[in-house]
């Protein structure tokens, strides 16, 4: 197997709330690879985006209680001071936002921000410019020269997104966190994306941490995923693997809430209920509120992690025992 | 934008006209006339008329007005002060700017000492120095200036004996006026700051520029200060109408010879044409900086600078 570019082991997150500690991310641990886009799938809310922005450190201050390990080429991110994750983020680790209508800072033109990136690495502002241009035309940005003297405003949604993943790739990161890159944006649009970041670890053997509740942009795109569900991921593994032969009862909700080609095979299905919030850590599987196969076991007990395969791994009591439950 | 300055300038003129019909006609309005108290009170009714006749104060109110406003437009003659019976310009000539040298100071000090303040309560929130500010803010709000400034001359002038207590005959004279008319409007420009920085701080650009790299005080410098200075400055502006209002009381309490002390002086005495004149300089001045702040704001927002523009660039 490669070695992994960044390993998460047992990170934990908990957020400090009234009364008590919010688990926002529970004992999730996950490997990537350079030149592999790695899928985080899961629904609002699971602590996708926490784990996220964890790993560059940008959870807000104080009320965040973060435990494991954040293992950047062997490096634990947690321990890094505040002066030596400035040098980590953009250089080492880029990171794409959700939403890129207000990811851009409205008083400067968007030349002004990717350049201004650029000029971190000792460039001059001219060099920069003409850099940052380049990378507009990389992206695929129509009239790149005069749009750079744009302001984020006058730009539609699909350009400044492309102005957000220029930025930052103009210093050469190793790992890109693309954070629901296209949900903001349109199906042509986010095509056209989720082209460019293809082609990203294609030329530039760059890792991708794609965050995403869009099974269907997994499927187009991603080496591996991990299924996550209230803070815990559920499942993880080979892409194929999954799609083929999905183990968790989560995993295969999901996949039958995927739209169909037609509308000859019936309504949409959808998962009743909605992600609990996890006050307390108390035993039992944070899915059995909504599993159809929940047994007693699933809600006085809590599951660990079972090795379905050597990539493929799943947090669920009936996994064991998956030979009868196949046909489900 | 050139559209919409002139649009801009055309509605301040329009509303120093608005302005100063009202504030004409309130003056009418007020008890007692202005010959009652130039005359003694043992001369006739007849030789009162006579007087009234002569200043004009026997006129329709419109056509007094109509005459007034030709005074300032064609002849730039505010007329004559009733009471010191010499031009109104005359008067104001050498009070206008003591005024201004005033309040410039206050509001320079206010936002040098405001701007870095807030900036650091809002990083630093709930720290010492936060919670610290945030009482000390309090009772300034709570203390009135011309209270403060009475607690100033007693402190410095009485007891001390280290500053002037009252006049203007240098900058020393300026120290304790400036310090109370700092004091009173302080507070709200640091709460506004901190208010404004910690929205800025909880946007999403930020983290983006958190994310490429830069060190923490280029954020905050250059994406976090940047985009809270836009409502502040705003603010700041706004203020200075109010600033030279709240100077009327200051100048008064330290007997500065400005613009506030003869305002004062001149409605007792019901000096119309100087009470007019002043009114009508503040209003002008409380246009003119809504004015100046709109354009700066166009400076420092390029969303609004396209839409003062009506579509072009």
């Amino acid at each position: 197997m490669k070695e992994a570019l960044l390993s998460l082991e047992h990170l934990s997150i908990d957020y400090k709330i009234r009364g008590g500690y919010l688990s926002a991310v529970n004992d999730v641990s996950m490997d990537i690879c350079q030149g592999e886009i790695f899928a985080v799938v899961g629904e609002s809310g699971c602590g996708k985006s926490t784990v996220a922005h964890s790993i560059m450190r940008l959870l807000s201050g104080g009320n965040a209680k973060i435990e494991g390990k954040i293992l950047f080429d062997g490096r634990d991110l947690m321990t890094c001071s505040e002066k030596e994750m400035e040098a980590v983020r953009g250089k080492e680790i880029g990171m794409i936002f959700q939403n890129p209508l207000d990811s851009l800072n409205p008083v400067y033109t968007v030349g002004n921000q990717v350049s201004e990136a650029i000029m971190l690495d000792r460039v001059d502002k001219q060099e920069a410019m003409r850099q940052a241009v380049k990378l507009f035309q990389d992206v695929k940005m129509p009239d790149a020269q005069e749009r750079a003297g744009s302001f984020p405003h006058e730009l539609s949604g699909g350009m400044r997104q492309r102005v957000m993943i220029a930025m930052m790739l103009s210093r050469h990161p190793r790992l890109l966190i693309a954070d629901e890159p296209t949900t903001a944006l349109d199906v042509t649009i986010e095509a056209q994306i989720l082209e460019i970041i293809k082609e990203l670890k294609e030329k530039n053997n760059t890792a991708i941490l794609m965050i995403t509740h869009n099974f269907g942009l997994v499927a187009e795109a991603a080496d591996k995923i991990a299924v996550m569900y209230a803070g815990e991921v559920v499942e993880s593994g080979d892409v194929f693997e999954i799609f083929e032969n999905p183990m968790h009862p989560y995993t295969r909700l999901l996949m039958k809430a995927l739209p169909r080609r037609t509308k000859r095979e019936g309504r949409l299905e959808t998962i009743d209920g909605s992600v609990p919030r996890i006050l307390d850590k108390k035993p039992g599987c944070r899915f059995a509120n909504r599993c159809p196969y929940a047994s007693e076991t699933c809600r006085s007990q809590t599951p660990g992690v079972t090795k379905v395969s050597e990539t493929h791994r799943c947090r669920c009591f009936l996994v064991s025992d998956s030979s009868d439950r196949k046909g489900a | 934008m050139r559209g919409y300055l002139i649009k801009r300038v055309l509605q301040g003129i329009l509303l120093i006209v608005a302005v100063s019909m009202l504030v004409f006609s309130l003056l009418y309005m007020m008890p007692g006339n202005p010959v009652d108290m130039i005359v003694d009170r043992k001369v006739s009714v007849e030789k009162k008329a006579e007087l009234a006749h002569e200043m004009g104060y026997d006129l329709p109110l419109p056509q007094q007005y109509v005459r007034w406003v030709k005074g300032i437009v064609v002849d730039h003659n505010f007329g004559n002060s009733t009471r010191y019976k010499v031009p109104v310009l005359d008067l104001l000539k050498d009070r206008i700017p003591r005024s201004l040298v005033l309040c410039g100071w206050s509001l320079l000090i206010e936002m040098l000492i405001a701007l870095p303040i807030g900036l650091l309560c809002a990083i630093k929130k709930n720290s010492f120095f936060d919670r610290f500010t945030v009482v000390f803010t309090l009772i300034l709000t709570a203390m009135p200036a011309f209270w403060l400034g009475a607690l100033l001359i007693l402190t410095f002038g009485v007891g001390l004996e280290i500053l002037p207590i009252s006049g203007y005959k240098g900058p020393e004279y300026l120290i304790l006026p400036v310090f109370a008319l700092v004091s009173a409007s302080i507070a709200g420009t640091i709460r506004l700051t901190k208010a404004e920085v910690l929205e800025v701080l909880n946007e999403k650009y930020v983290t983006t520029a958190t994310a490429k790299g830069l060190p923490k005080r280029t954020v905050m410098v250059k994406h976090v200060l940047r985009n809270a200075l836009i409502i502040v400055t705003v603010q700041v502006f706004m203020s200075i109408p109010w600033l030279i209002s709240g100077a009327v009381v200051i100048e008064k309490i330290f007997d500065i010879p400005g613009m506030g002390g003869l305002l004062l002086n001149s409605i007792i005495v019901q000096d119309f044409p100087v009470v007019q004149a002043v009114l009508l300089i503040v209003a002008a001045l409380t246009v003119i900086c809504n004015l100046i702040s709109d354009l700066v704001i166009g400076i420092l927002d390029p969303r609004i600078r396209i839409s003062m523009g009506g579509g072009d660039k």
